[in-house]
């Protein structure tokens, strides 16, 4: 049973003439298939692999060195919400807000709520440091974040 | 004196910035019209050598030196990636610029491309700029659909395709063969050097990888010109026969302790505490500074009565730091412990090594266990010499690792224990815990 559908694998196909190996889709092809399954299953990496004329073991390879991309062990909630960890959103306090975050949503960094909503991590510096602490929702940075801030966003993501 | 005219920052406020119809009504694409028309891609690596530009990605090499390391008459295909991959902790000013003007980009591109006959770009953004991502895109598509991407760019005979990359995550991916070695599929090892990407790049071919801000000068240097370029900043130090001067306008990010956190452009060489007071607002809840650091973590750290150093390619080092970086400036307040700043350091640089080179895979983590040892109260005196012993042996420069990270990892270690050393042993002394406990949750 094909874990690629027909479109996904189109879709992998059209970065095809932008390379001139096809190993070098291998992260478009494991955002395509993240975005869409919310993680990359075992199945997938043999089957993308298979696509890319690599072996499996070179695809996972790649795959396992970015910490962002999820096995169905660990699949994402609708939301990935990243709170920014580095220096200068800790100096604003990214500490509290993580707590604030994790004590809100009944979850440690790196679960999922029950609802299946969201999914609270920690990032290195996202980049949105004028408005620490910064979080990212999904890839957009929101920035000036409050506790009041992050509750009413909370409220918004669970809608 | 007069307040400096915005370059690169110009059309950032203004409604519709990011349109190509906006772009071009105040005078976008003419650079690029003159280039590939008038001049020839040798033409244009000149007037980029003749500037003095150099690279705003953290290295600070030459930019048109840079492009000159390619093999002449080479049959292609050259590359030319794009480093958008801004991922320096206290950084965000390429991120502004993709954002809010991304053709002034994509035209820098254009000509650098011309410059060095590559026929393909890839453009390597990471994976958190989703709203940059879509602006550039967007910029792209417009490109294609008006005849200034793509086959016969404005009737010539240049040809140009440029692909989004997008990352996933990872800083190394920031390092020039680190981007190479992610754009081919792979894991971002980085590689030794030589040979240089110029030479054998991508897909083992001829590359330059550039940064978002360079690219951007080059814009405004094929349009102006090389004096222009060169009459703002500083010219190289009489004392120093390795400084290539410091020209141009640069964007500095500010953020931490300050009242108005932001990114300004100024001409190269101002000074952390006029940044800080001017242009910063000053520093928070009327507290005086700490220190600071100077450029990215990377570069280290600098005291307050370092403040007075200006930030140019030459300032920093004289204070012992590695470098402008990207000249990214976060201000810490005389409140905050040097170990909790170490400590964020330290586990950053931790978590982002990639693993190849022994000296970096444990040492970043051994000063990590090492501050976070003071941290929860257990602090040894000889842990400031083993972090000092640690801090001077990672890193190209000592010769014990493929790039750069180590160094940069090391550098705020060493500086920390020199000139933070007397809060440092009284924190050991002490015995005492963080004030700022992390919650149990976020223990990494």
């Amino acid at each position: 049973m094909s874990v690629l559908t027909p479109e996904l694998r189109q879709k992998i196909e059209a970065y095809f003439p932008r390379y001139p190996s096809k190993q070098a889709v291998a992260l478009p092809a494991l955002h395509l298939v993240h975005d869409t399954l919310r993680c990359v299953p075992l199945e997938a990496v043999r089957e993308i692999a298979e696509m890319l004329e690599i072996s499996p073991a070179e695809l996972n390879d790649t795959m396992s060195f970015y910490g962002f991309f999820k096995d169905e062990q660990h699949r994402l909630g609708k939301t990935r919400l990243w709170v920014c960890r580095s220096l200068a959103c800790q100096l604003r306090g990214s500490d509290e807000l993580l707590g604030h975050l994790c004590e809100k949503l009944h979850v440690q960094p790196g679960q999922t709520t029950q609802d299946g909503n969201i999914t609270l991590e920690f990032a290195e510096c996202i980049g949105a440091c004028e408005g620490a602490p910064s979080v990212l929702v999904n890839d957009e940075a929101m920035m000036d974040v409050s506790n009041e801030k992050a509750d009413k966003l909370i409220e918004e993501l669970r809608r | 004196m007069p307040d400096f005219e915005p370059v690169l920052l110009r059309r950032i406020a203004k409604p519709d910035s990011t349109s190509l119809a906006s772009y071009q009504a105040d005078g976008g694409y003419q650079a690029l019209r003159k280039a590939v028309t008038t001049m020839t891609p040798e033409q244009v690596i000149d007037v980029v050598k003749t500037s003095g530009l150099r690279g705003r990605g953290g290295a600070g090499f030459p930019t048109g030196v840079k492009w000159t390391f390619l093999p002449k008459g080479h049959p292609g295909p050259i590359y030319f990636c794009v480093n958008a991959d801004e991922s320096e902790p206290c950084t965000f000013n390429n991120r502004i610029l993709m954002e809010q003007d991304p053709h002034q980009v994509l035209e820098g591109i254009l000509l650098s491309c011309y410059a060095v006959r590559a026929w393909t770009a890839y453009f390597y953004i990471r994976y958190e700029y989703g709203k940059a991502f879509r602006a550039i895109e967007n910029a792209i598509r417009e490109l294609y659909a008006n005849n200034l991407l793509g086959k016969g760019i404005l009737g010539t005979g240049f040809n140009l395709d440029v692909f989004v990359h997008r990352g996933a995550g990872a800083y190394i991916c920031g390092e020039e063969t680190g981007l190479i070695e992610s754009l081919e599929g792979k894991r971002a090892w980085p590689r030794i050097k030589p040979p240089f990407p110029a030479v054998e790049g991508a897909f083992r071919k001829p590359t330059i990888v550039n940064n978002i801000e360079t690219v951007a000068c080059v814009t405004h240097i094929v349009n102006r010109g090389a004096d222009w370029f060169k009459s703002m900043g500083v010219p190289p130090d009489p004392k120093n026969p390795r400084d290539a001067g410091s020209y141009g306008p640069k964007l500095y990010c500010i953020s931490g302790h300050v009242n108005k956190p932001g990114c300004v452009e100024l001409p190269l060489g101002i000074s952390v505490r006029e940044l800080v007071d001017k242009h910063g607002g000053g520093v928070w809840k009327g507290r005086k500074a700490k220190g600071c650091i100077p450029g990215g973590i990377s570069m280290g750290l600098m005291t307050e009565v370092e403040f007075d150093t200006p930030l140019d390619f030459n300032g920093p080092g004289k204070v012992g730091c590695l470098g402008l970086g990207t000249a990214a400036v976060t201000v810490f307040d005389e409140q905050t412990s040097i170990v909790d700043v170490l400590y964020n350091i330290c586990r950053f640089f931790e978590h982002e090594s990639c693993g190849q080179c022994t000296p970096c895979r444990e040492g970043t983590g051994w000063m990590r266990k090492i501050v976070e040892r003071i941290r929860n109260g257990q602090g040894r005196f000889e842990d400031l010499e083993i972090l000092g012993e640690v801090g001077n042996n990672i890193g190209i420069m000592p010769g014990t690792t493929i790039c750069g990270l180590a160094d940069g990892a090391g550098w705020p270690v060493k500086q920390a224990v020199k000139k933070f050393r007397p809060e440092l042993e009284a924190y050991i002394r002490s015995g005492q815990k963080s004030r700022q406990p992390l919650p149990l949750a976020a223990v990494h």
